[in-house]
């Protein structure tokens, strides 16, 4: 997928007056997380869950290619196909080959992030095999040539009526007459348009949540059925994956569901979660004839072993965007590539390049309600740092911000320097403040001046007056002090 | 792609140091599988284990019935069908063979995988998990996946004996039934599904819809030994 | 703990933090009082300047380093350090160990004063006590729980219970009291539209409670708060929570007018 991330200043300029854009996001905050605290309170073992969840994937990751081995041969003694991928090229290539071979004309597709990473969509458009987003949010914004703007929740920022009037210009065969005025009456046309192409479908291509090292499975998990159509009504099921998604065993597995959906929509279980281990057996009525697993690399390898490894525990399960209220201000799309929110900020730069994603790291107070409520305990606002520091430290080139912190510093390391300059510059300010009590307008600080007034000082700093006349002070004379 | 994988490989192997660090207890892991934190929530006598599974069912939006043996069966079903002003033709997996679907003589009883254009699928489950009233079903030729996915009810068959605790209990019951291959390692059948209430979406103003691809009705009857 | 036992009065080095220290030294004396009232020596090194949370966030490793050495020879002879701030005291008491990993004497050196760093309603709630000496306040007010002192010092009730027992003052919980302002230091002036409506967010949230006043115990946090608030046009005022346990309401709140001075 071509990134926009460069622009990510202007895309969230533009996100704070989307009108449409803002309603949606208005709802999240009090839609998944107040569901994901009621989940939390309701299972005493949660927090457990989350350190036990946080320890099989550092396990997982610290013996890598061991259980990417064991995968492989279980996926082949299963009857599958694996194909690993070093890159989105190589996957493209290998998933249009497998359809190419099956005279494929049209593919269901099950959500997928890895999808929108390799953009296999567009790829298989320009070789005439028609790709088909079956879950509803992502079919809905594939008809608008739009991208997710959240990872469980593609479509969130739309509203109703934007719906409507996509289905009506893209849906040829809709009575102009029709009611679509309820969402219920959207999802039964969107449902009915989709049933066809289930049915009819040669190839479905699914994502993964995990992969199964212990039975060469590949773990799907939704709430809408869509992946599990999608693998059992084609002839192929094609599943991508990268390196990073695969579990011990299935009682790992099991862990880690258990605090995946209560981290994302705040269920106790997604509805469907489906454990899928080679193509239909010989007595089998349904399944798929062929099972491919498209093992990708893209870049996971070489975070390995970094100071960015923790980021490879990431379940996508949301809960980071939802919390966050900097995604809640601005939305998905301003991150400007496949990922938003707090993990998006850490893993763009990591896959497109710092250079191309340099406002992501930066765009963030570092609250740290992203790591309070990632069921990965992913140490977020640390990595969203380790980023800046390769930014200030890897680059040469001297930015006004770096050279105004390089001048701040060298007066902070020198408390007497810093004393004189900060009354000086209280001195001034004083003056120029006197009269109306604050600022609104002060050089180099126009982002804060724009819109909030910046207060004028009393006097000189407290260190000074502490040191005037009360080093030794007593109770009444800082009394006076305080009613002056 | 045998280049990319001897590439990946070696770049892992070289990341993790790996002549430096051998693998030790990741084959015992794969060997053994260990249990991890288990909530006691599911953790009853069967009594109120049942209890458990029917009240979470509950809350993920299915609706449940409990009947003493399977003879009355077919005239729940029938009960079941005319109080959703359903028609009475069912699409019935060959797990539920004992069944004598003869004596509700209204409904149509079709076998085999589900089509397109079937309006009630009827399946049996292979357990029921207490923890979050799922529904686990194994695909084989006795139960297609189909039936539980394509038709807009679904009613689920499940024996009050095979409703478990938690998810544990139930991966021990399947490593038991399935095949081993000569490391010892399970065979798992073509799809395990976990099913926790009928299908929905949020992703049209995050507003719960009910039945979106998969079923819209799920009914579970639970059999008791009685 | 033990030198009160003991009946000698524990040494608190006050660090005033770079934000009180120049935009509001009231907090400053404020902080001081009620560490004497609880039965401290106070002092305040002049060698103090930041914690370097600034250089830190902006990824400049060796500056903060240098900083932080500065905090650390400053401030490791007393028995405490005490900050009226959760986010300079979690820089300190948190993040210093972590910066010094490789350096193992400086490590050593940073891990002891973290032991010995708290924030000021931390320390006045865990380590001594205070006892209610202002009298009865009669404002209505709300708390904002700044992110660092929230979330890496766990500072929730500690705050909350002081205002009960020192100042009288039960407070209207706002519903996101724990969500972020958008200060978040060079963040509200790099991202200053971003930033302004995160701020917009909390102030509707703060405004919804029906208070008077807001409450907080970082000075970061507060400034951003009124001034968006003044510039809005609100009529709420803003206050560091020292302001108000040491009884100091005829001091201005943020951005409102001060007395003119002679």
């Amino acid at each position: 997928m071509e990134s926009s991330a460069h622009k990510f200043k202007d895309l969230a300029f533009t996100a704070r007056r989307d009108a449409h854009l803002q309603a949606a996001l208005g709802k999240l905050g009090s839609g998944f997380s107040l569901k994901r605290k009621e989940a939390a309170r309701r299972l005493p073992e949660f927090e457990g869950l989350r350190d036990q969840a946080k320890t099989i994937k550092d396990h997982v990751l610290e013996n890598l290619d061991f259980y990417l081995e064991r995968f492989e041969e279980r996926v082949i003694e299963g009857g599958g196909e694996l194909h690993w991928c070093g890159d989105a090229d190589a996957a493209q290539k290998k998933i249009l080959d497998i359809c190419r071979k099956a005279n494929a004309k049209t593919v269901t597709k099950s959500k997928s992030m890895i999808g929108e990473e390799i953009a296999i969509n567009e790829f298989l458009e320009k070789n005439n095999i028609e790709p088909i987003e079956t879950d509803l949010g992502e079919y809905i914004i594939q008809l608008r040539g739009e991208t997710p703007s959240h990872i469980i929740a593609p479509a969130v920022h739309l509203n109703m009526g934007q719906v409507e009037d996509t289905f009506r210009e893209k849906h040829t065969t809709l009575e102009p007459g029709r009611k679509l005025d309820e969402p219920q009456r959207l999802l039964e046309e969107a449902r009915s348009q989709l049933r066809d192409k289930f049915l009819n479908a040669d190839v479905g291509i699914t994502g993964a949540n995990m992969l199964i090292a212990e039975t060469g499975s590949t773990v799907l998990v939704t709430n809408e059925g869509n992946a599990d159509l999608t693998h059992t009504l084609p002839r192929i099921h094609i599943v991508i994956a990268t390196l990073e998604k695969v579990v011990p065993t299935l009682e790992d597995a099991t862990s880690i569901l258990r605090v995946l959906a209560r981290s994302a929509t705040g269920q106790e279980m997604s509805v469907y979660t489906t454990f899928c281990t080679g193509p239909k057996k010989s007595k089998d009525e349904d399944g798929p004839d062929e099972y491919h697993v498209i093992l990708l690399d893209n870049g996971r390898s070489e975070l390995l072993g970094s100071e960015f490894q923790d980021m490879l525990r990431c379940i996508r399960c949301g809960a980071c965007l939802n919390h966050c209220p900097v995604y809640q201000t601005i939305g998905g799309h301003a991150y400007g590539w496949v990922y938003s929110g707090p993990m998006g900020a850490v893993l763009i730069p990591a896959l497109i390049g710092l250079d191309r994603a340099g406002d992501l790291p930066n765009a963030s107070t570092l609250c740290g309600q992203c790591e309070a409520v990632c069921p990965m305990r992913i140490p977020l606002p640390g990595l969203l740092r380790a980023w800046r520091t390769k930014q200030f430290e890897g680059s040469e080139k001297n930015t006004l911000g770096k050279i105004l912190l390089k001048v701040w510093v060298t007066f902070v390391k020198s408390p007497k320097l810093y004393r004189g300059a900060m009354n000086f510059i209280l001195m001034i300010l004083e003056i120029f403040g006197r009269k109306s009590g604050g600022f609104q307008w002060l050089p180099l600080a126009k982002g804060w001046t724009q819109s909030r007034d910046f207060p004028s000082p009393a006097g000189p700093t407290f260190v000074s007056q502490w040191k005037k006349g009360l080093l030794m002070s007593d109770q009444e004379e800082l009394q006076k002090r305080q009613k002056k | 792609m045998s280049t990319d994988r001897e590439a990946i490989l070696r770049r892992l192997k070289t990341k993790l140091y790996r002549d430096e660090n051998p693998i030790t207890d990741a084959f015992s892991r794969l060997q053994a599988p260990p249990l991890n934190i288990i909530p006691k929530r599911g953790a009853n006598d069967l009594k109120n284990k049942v209890k458990n599974f029917i009240e979470e069912a509950e809350m993920a939006d299915a609706t449940v019935t409990k009947i003493e043996g399977l003879a009355s069966l077919p005239k729940v079903i029938t009960h079941y069908l005319a109080s959703q002003n359903l028609p009475t033709g069912i699409r019935v997996a060959d797990s539920l063979v004992d069944v004598n679907w003869g004596s509700q003589p209204l409904l149509s009883v079709k076998k085999g995988r589900a089509k397109g254009t079937d309006l009630v699928g009827v399946s049996r489950a292979f357990a029921g998990v207490a923890e979050t009233g799922t529904l686990i079903y194994l695909s084989g030729e006795e139960n297609p996946s189909t039936l539980h996915l394509l038709p807009p009810t679904h009613i689920a068959v499940l024996m009050e004996k095979d409703i478990l605790g938690n998810y544990e209990n139930a991966w021990t019951n399947v490593r038991l039934k399935c095949e081993k291959n000569a490391e010892g390692a399970t065979s798992l059948p073509r799809a395990v599904s976990w099913v926790t209430g009928p299908s929905r979406s949020g992703d049209i103003e995050q507003t719960l819809l009910l039945g979106v691809h998969g079923p819209q009705r799920l009914h579970i009857v639970v059999v008791g030994n009685g | 703990m033990s030198d009160i036992v003991k009946n000698k009065a524990p040494v608190v080095g006050l660090f005033v933090t770079c934000l009180v220290d120049t935009l509001r030294p009231e907090v400053g004396f404020a902080s001081a009082l009620l560490l004497q009232r609880a039965g401290c020596r106070v002092e305040v090194p002049l060698s103090q300047t930041c914690c370097g949370q600034p250089a830190y966030n902006a990824g400049a490793r060796a500056d903060t380093k240098a900083i932080a050495k500065n905090v650390i020879t400053s401030f490791e002879g007393y028995d405490y350090l005490v900050a009226p701030s959760g986010s300079c005291a979690g820089m300190i008491k948190e993040h210093y160990p972590k910066i010094f990993k490789a350096e193992k004497k400086w490590k050593n050196r940073a891990e002891a004063l973290a032991i010995k760093t708290f924030e000021l309603t931390q320390f006045l709630s865990e380590e001594v006590s205070i006892n209610a000496s202002t009298p009865e306040t009669r404002i209505t007010a709300t708390y904002h729980d700044a992110c660092s002192g929230l979330r890496e010092l766990k500072i929730k009730q500690q705050p909350r219970e002081l205002l009960l027992k020192v100042s009288g003052i039960s407070l209207k919980e706002g519903k996101e009291a724990e969500r972020c302002c958008g200060f978040g230091g060079l963040f509200c002036v790099k991202y200053g539209d971003i930033s302004t409506g995160m701020v917009d967010e909390k102030i509707a949230d703060l405004e919804a409670t029906g208070a008077e006043t807001v409450l907080g115990g970082d000075l970061g946090c507060l400034l951003n708060i009124a001034g968006r608030l003044k510039r809005v046009g609100s009529s709420m005022e803003v206050r560091h929570i020292a302001e108000v346990l040491v009884g100091s309401l005829d001091v201005p709140a943020i951005l409102k007018t001060r007395k003119i001075k002679k």
